[in-house]
């Protein structure tokens, strides 16, 4: 029995008589609604020194041919460090935040119009949904950057739109599509006895659904969010591509302040995907801790 | 609507040739019944033969294809029907108790009296703590349904129905779902709502329990009733072969 895994049978060490585990049938089809945070949260806690270690190590190891060395690279790393949190990946927390706002809110109105008794409402909603969950967010990004006008006027009164709002808008559109489809699947887990209840004690539909339904999807549907959250931050740098002045920009502003030694690149790109990972990290922890106790007590 | 027209010695639920269908297939076939006012009656039958369907359309969670059914003198599938008004009257009970899971004993008794019907809350609270002590709950109103065992539950959502004052109380298998021991605690509950002078309506599969509560029997099967009367000549004096057949098998 011992290395033969078959996938759903595990045997414990106490017999060696396979046992069949319940099949998550969601998880089997690769439609996990925590998928992400899962992987993340897998990662063990030695991941990290290991992988700081490594960040260190292999510019050591692939040595500059020039006269520029390792050293002189991490010192320049180093230097920059304060300025790449504070102006850089702060900026990166301020975005997801903000199109996360965006994102939830216009994905929840979307998310109930999926469900609602009118057909034409229905089709629309789940045809915006289904149309920004499946296209690429980089070319979301493009269209919103180039279709919107970079100030409006309103009035007398003139805003102008700076590029990092239209970068939020251009995330929060797929955002919005798949807490769209998070609000539906949770709405829908809730078993039709409860809709019947309701109707049976003279409920009205809108009543039911915001008295009865909505309360007791709030906590699964919190998972699923946390885990797009994660998602949306580690795409942030997309905005790069945008102009936006978020951490990748600027390491790239960086190392060409210093002078474009060819040595910069691993130890400026490692750091800026291990504080990405970093920041998820907990997040992904606290999803899968959070998922598992909600789906014991259900 | 011409509820005026209705009088207490006219039947309280009045079906006529009612046909239901789910798509290609016929649920109901053409049912006839009435209930009286105070009446106890009970619909038993093979599984699938429509029992529960036919309970479910008098109070409108199914709707109907032909014939009528009128609530005291109603009719229930009308367009422009009230339905707050009818769900009112008529109370429902289910075998899978569907209590509200996030809410407690005390909150799903008191909840739709106070949001659907807009009655005041201390009011309300009265009559509920009344309610769950009626059916001996008291001491759990704070109790979340996933602390109460099935019989328990199952008396929650009997009292939560209770709670706006129905005219009616349909009862769908509300035991089928329990364990045997928490069954009879169930029964009781119902047949002191019975002898309050309730009017009933049961689905059960509780042929003790049919013989001693009802003043009707229904037997449905394949979507027609085949067969009907009181008691004590129902399950003495059955005289269709499919009638007889069932109640071999399950008495």
């Amino acid at each position: 029995m011992a290395g033969r895994r078959i996938p759903g049978v595990t045997a414990s060490s106490a017999t060696d008589l396979p046992v069949l585990l319940a099949v998550d049938s969601r998880r089997l089809a690769g439609n996990d609604p925590v998928g992400f945070c899962r992987w993340l949260a897998a990662l063990p806690v030695w991941f990290w020194p290991l992988a700081a270690a490594l960040c260190v190590l292999w510019p050591a190891l692939a040595q500059a041919q020039s006269g520029y060395t390792y050293t002189e690279a991490t010192r320049a790393l180093f230097k920059w460090l304060p300025f790449l949190v504070t102006s850089g990946f702060l900026f990166n927390v301020v975005i997801s935040v903000m199109t996360m706002l965006i994102g939830t809110l216009a994905g929840v109105l979307l998310g109930l119009a999926q469900i609602s008794v009118h057909t034409p409402v229905r089709i629309v909603a789940k045809s915006l949904t289904q149309a920004f969950r499946n296209s690429p967010w980089l070319v979301l990004l493009f269209i919103v950057l180039l279709a919107f006008p970079f100030e409006v006027e309103i009035g007398a009164i003139r805003i102008v739109i700076p590029d990092w709002m239209k970068a939020v808008f251009g995330l929060a559109l797929p955002i919005m599509a798949n807490i769209s489809e998070v609000v539906r699947g949770a709405v829908q887990s809730v078993p039709s006895g409860q809709w019947e209840a309701a109707e049976s004690l003279a409920y009205t539909r809108t009543q039911t659904l915001w008295q009865i339904i909505l309360p007791q999807c709030f906590k699964r549907m919190i998972p699923p969010w946390m885990n797009w959250y994660a998602i949306l931050t580690m795409a942030t740098p997309l905005c790069s591509l945008l102009g936006v002045e978020e951490l990748i920009t600027l390491s790239r502003q960086a190392i060409e302040a210093e002078d474009n030694h060819p040595e910069l690149l691993v130890p400026f790109y490692t750091f800026a995907l291990l504080i990405f990972f970093a920041y998820c990290y907990p997040i992904a922890r606290l999803t899968i801790a959070l998922e598992r106790r909600f789906t014991v007590k259900l | 609507m011409n509820t005026t027209q209705w009088t207490p010695d006219q039947p309280i639920v009045s079906m006529r040739d009612v046909h239901k269908s789910f798509g290609n297939l016929e649920v109901l076939k053409g049912i006839s019944l009435d209930v009286r006012k105070g009446e106890v009656i009970c619909i038993i039958g093979p599984s699938g033969s429509g029992k529960s369907t036919l309970i479910r359309c008098i109070n409108a969670l199914n709707d109907i294809q032909g014939g009528s059914i009128k609530v005291e003198g109603q009719e229930v599938h009308d367009k422009n029907l009230d339905k707050l008004e009818l769900r009112q009257k008529v109370g429902m009970v289910f075998q899978q108790y569907n209590l509200f899971p996030h809410k407690t004993a005390l909150e799903n008794v008191m909840m739709a009296p106070v949001k659907v019907l807009k009655e005041p809350k201390d009011e309300v609270q009265e009559r509920a703590l009344k309610l769950l002590k009626k059916v001996r709950l008291d001491g759990k109103e704070h109790s979340y349904p996933g602390e109460l065992s099935g019989g328990q539950q199952q008396r929650v959502a009997i009292a939560r129905s209770l709670a706006m004052r129905p005219d009616i109380m349909l009862f769908d298998e509300v035991t089928a779902a329990l364990d045997p021991e928490t069954v009879k605690e169930v029964l009781i509950t119902i047949k002191e709502l019975a002898q309050e002078g309730m009017t009933c309506i049961l689905v059960t599969h509780e042929m003790g329990f049919a013989r001693e509560i009802a003043d009707h029997i229904y037997f449905t099967d394949r979507g027609v009733i085949v067969e009907h009367g009181p008691p004590s000549t129902f399950f003495k004096n059955a005289t269709d072969p499919r009638t007889q057949e069932f109640l071999s098998q399950i008495l």
